[in-house]
């Protein structure tokens, strides 16, 4: 983690961020990007501040200042500076930037034109090396279109037709470039066992692996062949020592794999890996083939997996769920995965909500309320795109709540967050308020004034 | 097995399997039609006279009978006590390609209005019920796009577990799908053929038509030498395709066009005074804020998406505000599905509009209900709740332009076909199995 914080640092002037050095194991940068670096602090008053953290505060006071918050909490008890800039949000409600846990933005333009895309390497199935942040557009229509409805923060992900696809990015949905808007690189390695990476799309074209048990075998190889890289290159350290401390020619340096390196710090369980399955057999294989590299995980989807959620529960691990539009299995209740979400957190699970998308990133918080109407409890569908997600991708002491210290990622909405009537009317991030346009406010303009 | 059974039963053994799968499957074997039945105490949102906000609605034989703040029925008839709960009528999405399995696209020729999608219909395809427990209640099952001229639709109302005749709409209009732009080109385009471009489009679709005034000139010739008594006349060959455009001219179909760009509605109007014929409705037609003046002018419809856009190129230009941007402007709009996935929530997507240029809540709710059965041509019949239209209702469990509304009834022809509250799959009609 730390060389990430330093990768991403460097784009950065020192001045405009402080390293949050933390016990948990990720950080994050409240990097704000040159030409938005907040320059005043700004009040938001008379809101009804929807904290997530520590509940509702009615006719609320939000201070702030440096990209952070600096205060907050009901009229008159928070500290006002005297050179901000006050924004009355009265009848508003104001609550933490939206954390979409998956995503494809910045690596498509418009779905059907291929020209657009980088969304994944087809060529094999293995591809830890692949970076999202080194195809990921900054300038991408479809950031401003997504933030305009309070997603501030997402994880990035490639495809998921490759069993290792490689690894995810989170981003934050402004900055001057994209050095400045991916705040952590390499955060996770999705790890995709649904069945969907087999090559084995018409007889002609069919190649290893086919099955599920060549994708196991494949994948448990890649692994094995990870620690062995590691051994080579740890016998090679110790050669090259002895080497020097006995002044003999030096070994000669093994070869680097950059597939084989991408692997080290998963195996060191340093970082997770977001394992996806559907289906109670995908999942049972693919987490038993993770627990004997002793992973750390991350489950992904889980659509039809209703009958071991209590094995799910045991596992100890968080969920991002669904989507919850997955369409039930031919035998299930039309609910069947709609209720997902409130099946799993009243047995514990920590859940998270994900678009699974990029032109529609935007309609994430609907997800959450629909999952109301089956049973999910409203301050737990609102945390699972805020406080959860802060947490399972590491970021919680920077995002996810609306608490002094953290990075001011703020909406102002008329309404419940969740619900579809809701209209956005102020995004801050890093303390700067975002333009509330794009590409479509455009279009609309321009053909509403005909 | 009681001693009554066996009096009548010569085989009494053979019931007992039956019996036992029933009580096994949990289910109730189908109720009786409810020829008389009052819904109470419902928020009424009719759709065309406002909102009751403590009403009834008293269903006879299938039909609403009667909606007021009381009404008045025998005492005899059944009672649903909707506990303050919101009622609407039930959602139409005029825009649907479920249970067609994958015979969407019959692609192997840019014209082909002889396909009938009624044959292709599988009225056991679980996402007809999907869509019921969303609070759909009829869908117009299209052709897709692949074709210039695709096939004729078939209209159906959701009722899972009755038999394929009970669930085609009665009476229903014909319609016919068309469609332009990416899909025919690339279709075809990709094997080399013609159309690979949009003049290549509409320049088939314009052969198809002049070959349909041919046919149906050899129809007219015929049918004016018999009307002449003329005994030796002998009827042309019939030709389903053209048989078909020739209904399209004679205004028996409604022409609904799959249709993204503004200048191609355009051209499609043109090209339909050219021949003659009446646009019913332009389907996805996400620039139609482009040019609503033009489709209003025509009393032309929109079926369209609330929200989605930039998944191909004629998509790029899709706003959230072009709904309400047309409407305003006098288009009559439809949110429809085109997705077995958003069949299930259209009440969320038509929420959307209130959002996105603040369409009102009747406005909101008349795009997937009456406008959408406009479209299909049964809002004489659907669409809103009014004394004489066929008693297809949805009982919510919360305001049904939100994201956590869920139907917790639903009603077609004064019969329910989906509760929410039952065990396994919730529908009285419907056994595993079946």
């Amino acid at each position: 983690m730390r060389k990430q914080l330093s990768a991403a640092g460097s784009q950065c002037s020192v001045k405009r961020f402080r390293i949050a050095s933390l016990a948990t194991a990720a950080v994050i940068l409240a990097c704000s990007a040159r030409s938005a670096a907040q320059q005043k602090p700004i009040v938001l008053k008379g809101g009804k501040l929807l904290t997530v953290s520590h509940g509702v505060i009615e006719n609320g006071v939000l201070v702030m200042e440096g990209g952070k918050i600096t205060g907050l909490g009901s009229a008159g008890s928070v500290k006002v500076p005297s050179d901000g800039k006050l924004v009355d949000v009265t009848g508003m409600t104001v609550y933490p930037g939206l954390i979409d846990s998956e995503t494809s933005l910045g690596l498509t333009e418009i779905s059907a034109e291929e020209s657009t895309n980088d969304l994944i390497e087809l060529s094999d199935e293995i591809m830890p090396h692949m970076h999202v942040y080194d195809a990921f557009h900054a300038e991408s229509e479809l950031i401003s279109v997504t933030r305009l409805n309070g997603v501030t923060n997402a994880i990035v992900a490639p495809d998921s037709r490759d069993t290792l696809p490689g690894q995810d990015s989170f981003i934050q949905l402004a900055g001057a470039s994209a050095s400045e808007m991916l705040l952590l690189r390499d955060v996770a390695l999705p790890l995709n066992f649904t069945g969907g990476q087999r090559r084995n799309e018409s007889w002609e074209k069919r190649k290893f692996p086919e099955t599920r048990m060549g994708m196991a075998a494949q994948l448990r190889q890649a692994f094995l062949d990870a620690q062995d890289y590691e051994q080579h290159s740890k016998d090679y350290q110790k050669k090259k020592a002895d080497a020097i401390r006995d002044q003999k020619p030096e070994p000669a340096a093994p070869k680097r794999d950059l597939k084989l390196e991408a692997l080290l710090p998963y195996l060191h369980g340093k970082k997770p890996v977001v394992l996806a399955a559907e289906g109670p057999s995908d999942l049972e294989s693919a987490v038993r083939l993770a627990q004997e590299f002793n992973l750390k995980l991350v489950l992904n989807h889980l659509s039809h997996a209703r009958p071991v959620l209590d094995y799910v529960a045991g596992l100890k691990t968080p969920v991002i769920v669904g989507p919850i539009y997955e369409t039930p299995k031919d035998d299930e209740r039309f609910d069947a995965v709609y209720s997902l979400p409130a099946e799993l957190y009243k047995r514990g699970v920590k859940i998270a909500f994900a678009s699974f998308d990029a032109h529609n990133a935007r309609n994430l918080p609907y997800q959450a309320g629909f999952a109301t109407g089956f049973g999910l409890p409203y301050d737990e569908a609102l945390k699972a795109i805020t406080l959860n997600a802060a947490e399972i991708w590491g970021v919680v002491e920077q995002l996810g709540s609306l608490d002094v210290g953290k990075t001011a990622n703020i909406v102002v909405a008329n309404g419940d967050p969740l619900d579809v009537k809701t209209d956005v009317k102020r995004v801050f991030i890093g303390g700067q308020e975002i333009p509330m346009t794009s590409r479509q406010t455009r279009l609309r303009d321009e053909f509403s004034s005909r | 097995m009681s001693r009554a059974t066996t009096k009548w039963m010569p085989f009494p053994c053979l019931l007992l399997p039956i019996v036992l799968f029933l009580a096994a499957a949990g289910e109730q074997p189908p109720a009786a039609p409810h020829n008389d039945l009052v819904i109470k105490n419902a928020f009424v949102m009719t759709v065309t006279h406002g909102d009751l906000k403590r009403g009834a609605v008293y269903i006879k034989d299938g039909k609403i009978a009667a909606v007021g703040e009381t009404v008045s029925a025998p005492a005899g008839a059944a009672v649903i006590d909707a506990g303050g709960k919101y009622l609407t009528p039930g959602i139409i999405d005029s825009h649907s390609h479920l249970a067609l399995d994958d015979d969407v696209n019959e692609a192997t020729s840019p014209v082909t209005p002889q396909m009938m999608m009624q044959d292709a219909f599988d009225y056991q395809d679980k996402a007809i019920y999907r869509a019921l427990a969303g609070g759909v209640t009829t869908s117009l099952l299209l052709h897709g796009s692949a074709n210039m001229i695709g096939g004729q639709a078939v209209v159906i109302k959701h009722k899972y577990g009755a038999s394929r005749d009970a669930m085609l709409f009665p009476g229903a209009p014909r319609s016919i799908k068309f469609a332009s732009g990416e899909n025919p080109k690339r279709v075809y385009g990709s094997r080399n053929e013609l159309p690979s471009t949009r003049m290549g489009n509409f320049a088939v679709q314009r052969d198809a038509f002049v070959q349909a005034q041919d046919y149906m000139r050899s129809w007219d010739d015929y049918n004016a030498k018999l009307q002449r008594g003329d005994k030796d006349a002998s009827p042309p060959k019939r030709d389903l395709k053209l048989e078909a455009l020739a209904d399209v001219l004679r205004g028996k179909l409604l022409v609904q066009i799959h249709c993204y760009r503004a200048d191609e509605f355009l051209t499609e109007i043109a090209i339909a005074k050219e021949f003659g014929y009446k646009i019913r409705a332009f389907h996805h037609a996400l620039e139609a804020y482009k040019v609503p003046e033009k489709l209003a002018a025509e009393n032309i419809g929109i079926a369209t998406f609330a929200d989605w856009w930039g998944f191909k190129q004629e998509a790029w230009d899709a706003i959230p505000w072009n709904a309400v941007m047309a409407m305003r402007k006098g288009v009559r709009v439809a949110i429809k599905s085109d997705s077995d996935d958003f069949a299930r929530r259209l009440n969320q997507e038509a929420a959307k509009t209130m959002r996105y240029g603040g369409a009102s809540e009747d406005e909101a709710l008349r795009m997937i209900t009456l406008n959408p059965a406009w479209i299909i041509g049964v809002d004489d019949r659907v669409g809103s709740i009014e004394v004489g239209k066929d008693a297809d209702l949805v009982l919510w469990d919360g305001y049904p332009l939100s994201s956590s509304a869920v139907p917790s009834k639903v009603l077609i022809d004064g019969d329910v076909y989906f509760d929410r509250s039952l065990p396994s799959y919730g529908m009285p009609h419907y056994r595993e199995g079946q």
